[in-house]
C-alpha cells in the first residue's frame, strides 16, 4: 500500500527504540519509546541535559548499537535485523561520523585518515577526493600531519572531511563542536552546513549548543530517555 | 564548620604508608594483568629450581649412597688375576693400614636351566662370603643373600626367571657347576641400568667359581677386591701416593670419594646444561616482561598525568609502579618455584634409568631461594627499564593528551635509563657466570645473548625501513594498511621480532643440539642381519660351532682376536713415553703457572680426552689418567679386507705384494691412533701373551661403532698374527625363536663356555632406552616452545589496545570483520615471518658453536625441525594477533562514541 513509499522518503526512522541497560539484577531503562522520522536532506539536532540518553541514541540510529525493543530504519534498511557485518558495509556506503573527540587514528596522517572510508569501499581515486576535501576544509598544507600534530579544531575538521570523503546519504554528530572554542565551533559548524547543502545529505547532530541548534531545521529534545519535544524551524 | 588541619599537617610528603596505601589501591585495576606479564618469568624459574633441586637432591643421594655404591672404601679392580706383585701390593696395604678384603669376580657367561632348557648370557658376579661390606643387597624371599657364604646357591635378577621360564628353586647350570636359584635380588645398591644390556645379575659363591671352569684363559672377567678401612682412615690419603705403583701394576684403584664424582658428575653436566636453558628462558621471559610492562606502562599514563596534577612527585609515582612491579615480579618468581619443585618431583621418574642409586626427592631451600631472587631481579630490572618513561609524564597530558609513544619518549642519554641499561647488562653477564662452569663459557654465552638481540634489533629495523620503501600504492587497501602498520609511529615491530626471534632462536637451537646428540644414538641395528653372536669360542672349539650353527642358520662373519699390550712405539718402550709425557704435563703446568693461569681441572683434562671411544672390550676410562691406551688391553683381529663398517681415512690396506721383513702391517683406528700420537710409518711392538710382535701401521680407519659388528681398534694383516694365540667370535643369522633358543642351548651343553648373545633382546633394551632418552629430550623441547607463549603474548599486548581501538574505530567507518582481519594477519604474518626467519637462522648458528665447542661434536643442522618450529612460531604469532582482531569485534563501535 502506502508503506513502501513512506520509508523511501524517509531517510530515518524510529520506532518505538527502547535501550535497557542491566545494571546488576535491575534493568534501567535509558530509553523509552523513542519514535520520530527523519526527511532526506534534513539538518537535525538532537538536545537535552547530560544524562539523557542522547549519545545512546545516535549509537542505535547508527547502528553501533541494537536497541533492546523497537526498530531503526535507516534509508529503507532495517537496522535491528541486520548482522553486524552488513551494518558494517551499510555504514561504509551511507554513514558519516563525526565524535566530540575527533576520533583520528592516531597512526595514520591526515590524508590517510580521510581515505580510510574510501579504501574500505575499494573505491578509485581516494587519494585524490583526500586532497580535494584537505583543500576544502583549509588543510591542504596539512595533510602528511599526523593528528597530534594538529590542533583540536583542526583534527575535527580533518575528521569532518574523512566523514564526508564516501559522500555518506546520513551524517551523524555528537557533540562535534564540544570540545572546541566558540570561535572554532562555530567554523565547524558552518563547514558541516555547507557540506550539508552542497552533498544533500542528513544530519543528525546531538549538541549543547542552543545557539548552534537553533540554526538546525528541526530540533528533538530528550529529557530521561523520553523525547519530550519535537519543533521545526520556523524559517 | 568542618576546620581544616594546621597548615602544618601538610608537609609536602606522603608517608610511606600513605604511598604504600595508595599504590595498593591503585593496583587495583592491573595487579591480574601485570601478573601475567610477570609469568613470562615464571618458566625460567621454574626450569632453574627444578634443574638445581633436582641435582642437588642427586648430589645428597649419591653421597649417603656411595659407600653402598662401591661396597667398600676402596675398590680395586683388573681384567687378569691378580699378580703375586699385585696380592704383594694389598698384603702389605692390609698390614700398615688395617684393611680387610672382600671380593667379587664379575664376567659374562651362558645360563642354563635344565628344566626348562632355557639359556640367557648373564652377568656373573662371583662374591666372598665377607660382600658387600656397605649396603644392603635384600632378597625376595628375605634374608637369603646369607646362604651364599655356605651352599652353592644362586641369587638372580628376577628378569631372568622370565626369560628362562624358571622359578626360585630350579637348577641353573654356569659352565661346568650346578647352583640351586635360593631367591631373587630386590634391591641392589646402584641400578642396574645400562649394564643390563649385557645380561641380568646372578651372585654365586666365590668358592663355587672354580668349578664352572668359564674363567679359561683370555676370557672376559673383571676381578674385583673391595677393601674396608677401620674408621676415620681417609682412603683417599692411603691411595693417593701409591697411584704411580698401581698405575705400573696396571691395577685401578677408586676410592669412595672418586666413585662419587664419577656417578654426579654426569647429572652435574645435565644440570648444568639445562640450567643454561633455564637462564635463557628468564631472559626471554625477561625481554617479555619489559614488553608486557610498556603496554602497562601505556595504560597508566592518563592516571600519571592526574596523579601528577594531584601534586605526586615523579619520584613518587615511579616509587608506585616499581613497588607494584617488583611485587608482582616477585608472586611471578615464586609461582615459578612451585612449578620447579613440582617437576622436580616428577623427575626422578623421567631419569630413572639413567641414575645409579635411588633418589630421594626433599625440598631444597637453597635452590628455591636462589632461583626467586634471580627471577625476581630479572623481573624488577627488566621492567625498570620501560618504567622509567612514567617519570616524564606531565600533568599537562590531562589537558592535551599526546600519542603514548610521545609521552614515553626518553632520550637515550638520559642517566637513569643508562644505568637501567648498564645494570642490567652487567646483570645478565652476573647471572651467567654464576651459572657456566667457566669464566670464558659465561662470557660467552652473555656475549651470544646481546649479539642476537642486537641481531634482532636491526632486523626490525630493517623491516620497518623494507615496509616503508616497498609499500605500493595499487596494492589493497587491507595489504597496504598491515604492512604499513610495521613503520607507522608506535609500531611493535621491535618488540614482537625480538620477543619472537629471540624465542624462536633459544627453541631451535635447543633442538638442533638435542637432535645433533640424539643422532649418536642412533644405532643402525637394521643394517647389519645378524641376529645371534657366539664369543669367548676357543680355537679348538671354533670348526664345530661354526658348523652347528650352519645347520640352523647362516654365518655371517667370523673374527679370530688376539689380547695383546703395547710395548713399544718407534722403540720407545711404554714406560718411557709415560716417562715423557709426565715431563710434558708438568712443564705446560710450570708454563701455565708463570703466565698466570689456573691449572687444568680434572674436568678440562677430561674434556680433553672425551673423544677416546670404547670400543669391543673397552673400559669407561678413568679420570686425568695418563698413558691409558698405552696400557690397556687391545683385543685385535687380523683378516685381509676391510669389512662394510670401516672407512680408510689414510694409507693404505694391507698389500699382498708388500714385504717388510719381520715387521706385519698394522691399521688403526683413527681416534685411538691419534689418542697414542701414531703416524703412518710408525712401527709398534706388541707384546702378546709373552711374544713381541713388530707391526708398521699402515693405513687408518674410520669405524662406526654404533652397529653391532665386532670392530676393533688394531686390525692386523693375517700373515703377523697366524700363529699367536687366539679366540673367535661368530655373528649368526638364524630365523624364528624357536630355533635361536634351541641352538644357544646346544652349544651351552657342548660348549658352556662359548656365550651368545640374541641381537633382538639387546635391540630391544637399547630402545627402550632410548625411546626414555628421547622422551626426556621431547620433554626439554616442549618445555621450552611453552615458554615461547607468554613471552609472545606479551609482547602482542604492549600494542594490542592500540590495535583494538583502530579496529573497533575502522569498524564505525565501516570495515567489515574480513577486512579487520586480513589487516592484522599481514602485519602479524610479516613479523612472523621475519622474526622466527632471523631466528631460525642465528639458532643454526647458535647450535652450531654449542655443538661444536660444547659436546665437540660435528653439526648437522636438522633443517625439517628448524622449518617446522619456524612455522610453528609464525602460526602462533598469526594466531595472537587475531585474537585481538577477535576482541575488535566483542567490542561494539559504541566504545568510539564512548572513549572521550
Ligand atoms: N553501558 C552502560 N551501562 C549502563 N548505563 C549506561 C551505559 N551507557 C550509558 N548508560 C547510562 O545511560 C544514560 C544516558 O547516557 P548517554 O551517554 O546517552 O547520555 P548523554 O545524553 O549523551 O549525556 P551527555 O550529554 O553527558 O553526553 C546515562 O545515565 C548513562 O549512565
Ligand atoms: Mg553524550
Amino acid at each position: 500500500m502506502l508503506s513502501k513509499p513512506t520509508i523511501r522518503i524517509f531517510m530515518l526512522i524510529a520506532k518505538e527504540v527502547t535501550r535497557e541497560y542491566r545494571s546488576g539484577d535491575q534493568q534501567i531503562a535509558v530509553l523509552r519509546d523513542v519514535s520520530f522520522s527523519i526527511p532526506q536532506g534534513s539538518f537535525v539536532a538532537i538536545v537535552g541535559p547530560s544524562g539523557s540518553g542522547k549519545t545512546t541514541l545516535l549509537g542505535l540510529l547508527a547502528g553501533l548499537d541494537t536497541p533492546t525493543r523497537g526498530q531503526v530504519i535507516l534509508d529503507g534498511s532495517d537496522l535491528t535485523k541486520m548482522s553486524e557485518n552488513e551494518r558494517a558495509r551499510l555504514r561504509g556506503e551511507k554513514v558519516g561520523f563525526v565524535f566530540q573527540s575527533f576520533q583520528l587514528i592516531p597512526t595514520l596522517t591526515a590524508r590517510e585518515n580521510i581515505q580510510v572510508p574510501l579504501e574500505l569501499q575499494g573505491a578509485d581515486g581516494a587519494a585524490a577526493r583526500a586532497d580535494d576535501l584537505l583543500e576544502r576544509i583549509g588543510l591542504k598544507a596539512r595533510g602528511h600531519h599526523f593528528p597530534m600534530q594538529l590542533s583540536g579544531g583542526e583534527q575535527q575538521r580533518v575528521a569532518i572531511a574523512r566523514a564526508f570523503a564516501n559522500n555518506p546519504r546520513i551524517l551523524f554528530a555528537d557533540e562535534p563542536t564540544g570540545n572546541l572554542d566558540a570561535a572554532t565551533g562555530a567554523r565547524v559548524f558552518e563547514l558541516l552546513e555547507s557540506l550539508n547543502r552542497e552533498s544533500g545529505s542528513t544530519i543528525v547532530l546531538v549538541t549543547h549548543d542552543a545557539m548552534l541548534a537553533q540554526r538546525a531545521s528541526r530540533t528533538i529534545r530528550l529529557a530521561d530517555g523520553a523525547v519530550v519535544g519535537d519543533t521545526e524551524a520556523t524559517a | 564548620m568542618t576546620s581544616l588541619p594546621p597548615a602544618s599537617a601538610y608537609n609536602g610528603r606522603a608517608s610511606f604508608r600513605q604511598l604504600a596505601g595508595l599504590t595498593w589501591r591503585e593496583s587495583r585495576s592491573a595487579r591480574r594483568r601485570l601478573l601475567l606479564y610477570m609469568s613470562a618469568i615464571s618458566l625460567g624459574v621454574a626450569a632453574l629450581v627444578a634443574i638445581d633441586s633436582f641435582a642437588d637432591n642427586v648430589t645428597r643421594s649419591v653421597r649417603e649412597q656411595s659407600r653402598a655404591l662401591l661396597g667398600g672404601d676402596i675398590s680395586f679392580s683388573s681384567n687378569r688375576p691378580y699378580t703375586a706383585e699385585q696380592n704383594a701390593f694389598l698384603d702389605t696395604l692390609a698390614i700398615k693400614n688395617g684393611a680387610t678384603y672382600a671380593h667379587v669376580v664379575t664376567f659374562p657367561s651362558m645360563a642354563l636351566v635344565p628344566r626348562s632348557g632355557g639359556t640367557r648370557l648373564v652377568q656373573v658376579r662371583a662374591v666372598s662370603a665377607n660382600y658387600p661390606f656397605y649396603g644392603e643387597i635384600t632378597t625376595e624371599p628375605a634374608g637369603r643373600w646369607s646362604m651364599l657364604k655356605t651352599a652353592p646357591v644362586a641369587l638372580v635378577d628376577p628378569s631372568l626367571l622370565v626369560s628362562l621360564n624358571a622359578h626360585v628353586g630350579d637348577s641353573i647350570t654356569l659352565g661346568l657347576g650346578r647352583f640351586v636359584i635360593a631367591a631373587t635380588l630386590k634391591d641392589v645398591p646402584g641400578s642396574a641400568g645400562v649394564a643390563e644390556i649385557i645380561g641380568p645379575r646372578v651372585f654365586i659363591p666365590e668358592r663355587y667359581l672354580p668349578e664352572t671352569q668359564l674363567l679359561v684363559f683370555g676370557s672376559t672377567a673383571d676381578y674385583g677386591v673391595l677393601a674396608k678401612l677401620p674408621n676415620k682412615a681417609n682412603p683417599d690419603k692411603i691411595i693417593g701416593p701409591e697411584r704411580p705403583k698401581l698405575e705400573k701394576m696396571q691395577l685401578r684403584a677408586r676410592t669412595v670419594t672418586q666413585s662419587e664424582e664419577n656417578t654426579t658428575e654426569a647429572i652435574k653436566q645435565l644440570s648444568q646444561f639445562i640450567g643454561i636453558v633455564g637462564l635463557v628462558a628468564l631472559l626471554l621471559g625477561g625481554v617479555g616482561v619489559a614488553s608486557g610492562v610498556r603496554a602497562f606502562v601505556a595504560r597508566k599514563i592518563d592516571t600519571v598525568a592526574i596523579l601528577r596534577c594531584l601534586g605526586a612527585s615523579s619520584g613518587q609515582v615511579l616509587a608506585m609502579y616499581v613497588a607494584q612491579a617488583a611485587a608482582m615480579g616477585l608472586i611471578g618468581s615464586i609461582a615459578g618455584a612451585a612449578l620447579g619443585v613440582a617437576v622436580q618431583f616428577g623427575l626422578p621418574s623421567v631419569f630413572k634409568d639413567f641414575l645409579p642409586v635411588d633418589v630421594t626427592v626433599t625440598l631444597e631451600p637453597a635452590a628455591i631461594l636462589t632461583g626467586i631472587a634471580i627471577g625476581g631481579w630479572i623481573a624488577l630490572i627488566f621492567s625498570l627499564r620501560p618504567l622509567l618513561a612514567l617519570r616524564n609524564v606531565s600533568p599537562l597530558q590531562t589537558l592535551r593528551r599526546d600519542a603514548d609513544s610521545e609521552v614515553l619518549r626518553m632520550r637515550w642519554n638520559d642517566i637513569p635509563r643508562v644505568a637501567v641499561n648498564v645494570a642490567l647488562a652487567l646483570s645478565v653477564v652476573a647471572i651467567a657466570l654464576l651459572r657456566a662452569s667457566t669464566v670464558r663459557q659465561g662470557l660467552s654465552i652473555s656475549g651470544a645473548t646481546f649479539a642476537v638481540i642486537g641481531v634482532l634489533t636491526l632486523s626490525a629495523v630493517l623491516l620497518s625501513w623494507l615496509s616503508r620503501k616497498a609499500l605500493r600504492e595499487h596494492w589493497p587497501y587491507v595489504i597496504r594498511q598491515g604492512v604499513a602498520n610495521l613503520y607507522r609511529p608506535a609500531n611493535q615491530t621491535q618488540s614482537v621480532i625480538l620477543s619472537l626471534g629471540f624465542g624462536a632462536f633459544l627453541i631451535t637451537t635447543l633442538v638442533l643440539v638435542q637432535s645433533n646428540l640424539l643422532k649418536q644414538f642412533n644405532i643402525k641395528v637394521d643394517k647389519s642381519n645378524a641376529n645371534l653372536v657366539f664369543f669367548d669360542i676357543q680355537e679348538d672349539q671354533f670348526l664345530p660351532v661354526d658348523s652347528m650353527v650352519r645347520s640352523s642358520g647362516k654365518v655371517l662373519q667370523t673374527a679370530p682376536i688376539v689380547t695383546m699390550r703395547i710395548a713399544s712405539i718407534n722403540d720407545r718402550s711404554v714406560e718411557q713415553i709415560i716417562g715423557d709425557a709426565r715431563a710434558r704435563i708438568t712443564a705446560d703446568s710450570l708454563a701455565r703457572a708463570q703466565r698466570g693461569e689456573k691449572p687444568l681441572t680434572g674436568e678440562e683434562r677430561r674434556d680433553a680426552q672425551r673423544n677416546a671411544p670404547n670400543g669391543p672390550g673397552g673400559r669407561q676410562q678413568q679420570a686425568g689418567r695418563p698413558g691409558w691406551a698405552l696400557r690397556r688391553d687391545y683385543r685385535s683381529t687380523y683378516r685381509d679386507k676391510l669389512t662394510s663398517s670401516e672407512k680408510i681415512v689414510q694409507g693404505k690396506w694391507f698389500s699382498a705384494a708388500a714385504q717388510h721383513g719381520d715387521t706385519g702391517e698394522v691399521s688403526f683406528e683413527k681416534d685411538v691412533a691419534d689418542e697414542l700420537h701414531i703416524k703412518l710409518g710408525d712401527v709398534i711392538t706388541w707384546d702378546v701373551q709373552g711374544v713381541q710382535i713388530a707391526s708398521r701401521v699402515t693405513s687408518l680407519r674410520e669405524v662406526t661403532w654404533a652397529r653391532f659388528e665386532p670392530n676393533f681398534f688394531a686390525v692386523f694383516s693375517p700373515r703377523s698374527l697366524r700363529d699367536a694365540p687366539k679366540q673367535f667370535v661368530l655373528l649368526a643369522d638364524v630365523r624364528g625363536t624357536p630355533k635361536v633358543a634351541a641352538l644357544q642351548r646346544d652349544i651351552v651343553k657342548r660348549f658352556p663356555n662359548v656365550s651368545s648373545v640374541d641381537l633382538s633382546l639387546v635391540q630391544q633394551t637399547v630402545e627402550k632406552i632410548l625411546r626414555k632418552v628421547s622422551t626426556a629430550i621431547r620433554f626439554m623441547a616442549l618445555f621450552s616452545l611453552a615458554m615461547g607463549i607468554p613471552v609472545l603474548f606479551s609482547a602482542v599486548a604492549a600494542t594490542r589496545r592500540d590495535r583494538i581501538r583502530e579496529g573497533v574505530l575502522l569498524k564505525t567507518l565501516g570495515a567489515t570483520r574480513g577486512q579487520i582481519m586480513k589487516i592484522l594477519l599481514a602485519e602479524y604474518a610479516l613479523l612472523g615471518i621475519l622474526g622466527s626467519l632471523t631466528g631460525m637462522v642465528l639458532a643454526i648458528g647458535g647450535g652450531w658453536a654449542i655443538t661444536h665447542y660444547v659436546f665437540d661434536n660435528d653439526f648437522s643442522p636438522a633443517l625439517g625441525s628448524a622449518v617446522a618450529i619456524a612455522g610453528a612460531m609464525l602460526g602462533l604469532t598469526v594466531a595472537i594477533g587475531l585474537l585481538a582482531g577477535r576482541d575488535v569485534f566483542r567490542e561494539t563501535p559504541m566504545s568510539a562514541l564512548r572513549e572521550g
